[in-house]
């Protein structure tokens, strides 16, 4: 019996819930880091970014990682899915009047929500990104800062991302930028319940760690979000 | 106090079921929510009509029989109780009240505000007990050394009464704040230890059986619990079924 449970049962639906959930919150502070160098400015910024992206799609440990986190992504909104519908099967007959507010956070409720808006930018993101680096002709960075021919050509991610979110070059940038800024408060909450859900599903509930668990978790979820978002809007304003 | 009655009427399980109104009045605020509905019952009675069927028993928070969701709320607007210690006063007069059934499909509908909560049962003879021998040798509760705060916190989780209302409110209608209390309760003290994996893995599964939903620890449950049964116990059922799932070689 246990066996079919490790496979089928629903708190193993949630332990991979939590898992790959706690996962990519770690996936997202590496990003952010590789991210906030878009700050770093002039041609010093465009080829240490550029180095950088050569970097994560060639090393091999980075390219382990990244499966790790395609599948974290995929898992997660697959069993997500699953859950919900699940959940959904389970109350089919709704209540005429209800006040779920007066018990739950909004966050807590509406994690499905927040998880489709996700992946529709992960989806859009990685098209504007992601593919673009990996099976696209991209522009070449040939001349570091001082003008010296580089060894060897790097593909210019740094322009095409400068490019982006610059109004005169992409008509669409406006769209993007708010785009991009809506999906990072849609991750702020979702990680303002999630983060410390995934604890308690894992079965860490503790007197002395679980407040700190949900303080890092409420941190977490905004001061992770608001860099990222600082950053598109940093880049439209100041090439606007 | 005058009221405006919306209750879900359901002749049976296969009726579809509707809401229907109804007017009370001289309604004393010292009445119980149940006995409103009694005042209710008896003038349907006497007009002939069919009484609104409601699960009740001791009236006294206790047995966990009563489980009406009023206004949008397991058991009401007030914490820490049950319909039957609902008082009147907590409404206000002139005030429109709706009152449904607990819905889960765990939970089907047998007559308008009863439903069929059998499925708790079977959780529990899933696993919920420990064998030991009641034949007139019980031995003596203090001959087995047990911490305080051990024997503290599985009482806290056995004064669930199962009422179902953390089903009741949960989103999705997650049976895991009763199942994780009645885990809880045995899993915490050394005459539960005998049975203790065979116990989670058995109860957990009967639950998902039951086809009740899963956890998203939105909380809802241990705020609308009657007897504040602790989200510390979901956690403890989390850890005690890893932790048999995988040492447990059946």
């Amino acid at each position: 019996m246990s066996r079919s449970a490790i496979l089928k049962s629903s708190l193993v639906k949630k332990y991979w819930m939590a898992l790959t959930g706690l996962f990519l919150c770690l996936f997202l502070v590496g990003h952010l880091v590789g991210n906030l160098q878009l700050f770093i400015p002039g041609m010093e910024g465009q080829l240490q970014f550029n180095e950088y992206a050569k970097f994560m799609t060639s090393n091999p440990a980075v390219k382990i990682l990244s499966y790790v986190t395609y599948f974290s992504i995929l898992f997660h909104a697959f069993d997500g899915i699953k859950l919900t519908f699940e959940n959904r099967k389970a109350r089919p007959v709704k209540y005429a009047y209800n006040k779920p507010g007066e018990n739950s956070g909004w966050a807590s409720r509406n994690m499905a929500l927040l998880g489709t808006v996700l992946l529709a930018f992960i989806a859009t993101h990685m098209t504007n990104f992601w593919a673009k680096m990996h099976f696209t002709e991209m522009p070449m960075q040939t001349v570091d800062a001082e003008g010296a021919m580089l060894m060897e050509p790097l593909k210019d991610l740094h322009t095409v991302v400068m490019a982006f979110f610059n109004p005169s070059v992409n008509n669409m940038a406006l769209v993007a930028m708010l785009f991009y800024v809506i999906s990072m408060i849609a991750i702020a909450f979702h990680l303002w319940h999630g983060f410390q859900s995934a604890w308690q599903t894992l079965g860490v509930n503790h007197k002395k760690y679980t407040p700190l668990i949900k303080l890092i978790g409420k941190g977490f979820s905004v001061l992770v979000p608001l860099l990222f978002a600082v950053i598109p809007i940093y880049l439209y304003i100041t090439q606007a | 106090m005058n009221l405006t009655l919306k209750i879900w009427r359901q002749s049976g399980p296969n009726d579809k079921g509707r809401m229907e109104t109804y007017q009370v009045s001289d309604i004393s605020p010292d009445m119980s929510f149940l006995e409103m509905i009694d005042v209710l019952n008896d003038q349907l009675v006497r007009e002939g009509k069919d009484p609104v069927a409601f699960d009740h028993d001791c009236r006294e928070g206790i047995c966990g029989m009563c489980s009406m969701y009023i206004n949008g709320e397991a058991h009401g607007p007030g914490r820490g109780v049950t319909t039957c210690q609902l008082h009147m006063r907590s409404f206000k007069d002139g005030e429109t009240i709706y009152i449904e059934p607990w819905r889960a499909a765990a939970f089907p509908v047998i007559k308008d505000l009863v439903t069929d909560r059998s499925a708790f049962d079977r959780i529990i003879q899933a696993g919920g007990y420990v064998s030991v021998n009641t034949s007139g040798n019980t031995q003596d509760a203090n001959a087995l050394p047990i911490p305080k705060e051990n024997a503290d916190k599985a009482f806290d989780a056995a004064t669930c009464i199962g009422c179902g209302a953390c089903v009741a409110t949960c989103k999705n209608s997650s049976a895991m704040l009763f199942t994780s209390a009645k885990v809880s309760q045995l899993a915490l003290l050394p005459q539960g230890e005998a049975e203790r994996e065979r116990r989670v893995l058995r109860m957990v599964n009967q639950m998902d059986l039951e086809g009740f939903g899963n956890c998203t620890n939105t909380g809802a449950c241990e705020v609308e619990c009657p007897k504040g049964i602790s989200l510390e116990n979901i956690a403890r059922m989390n850890r005690e079924f890893l932790k048999a799932s995988i040492s447990s070689e059946s």
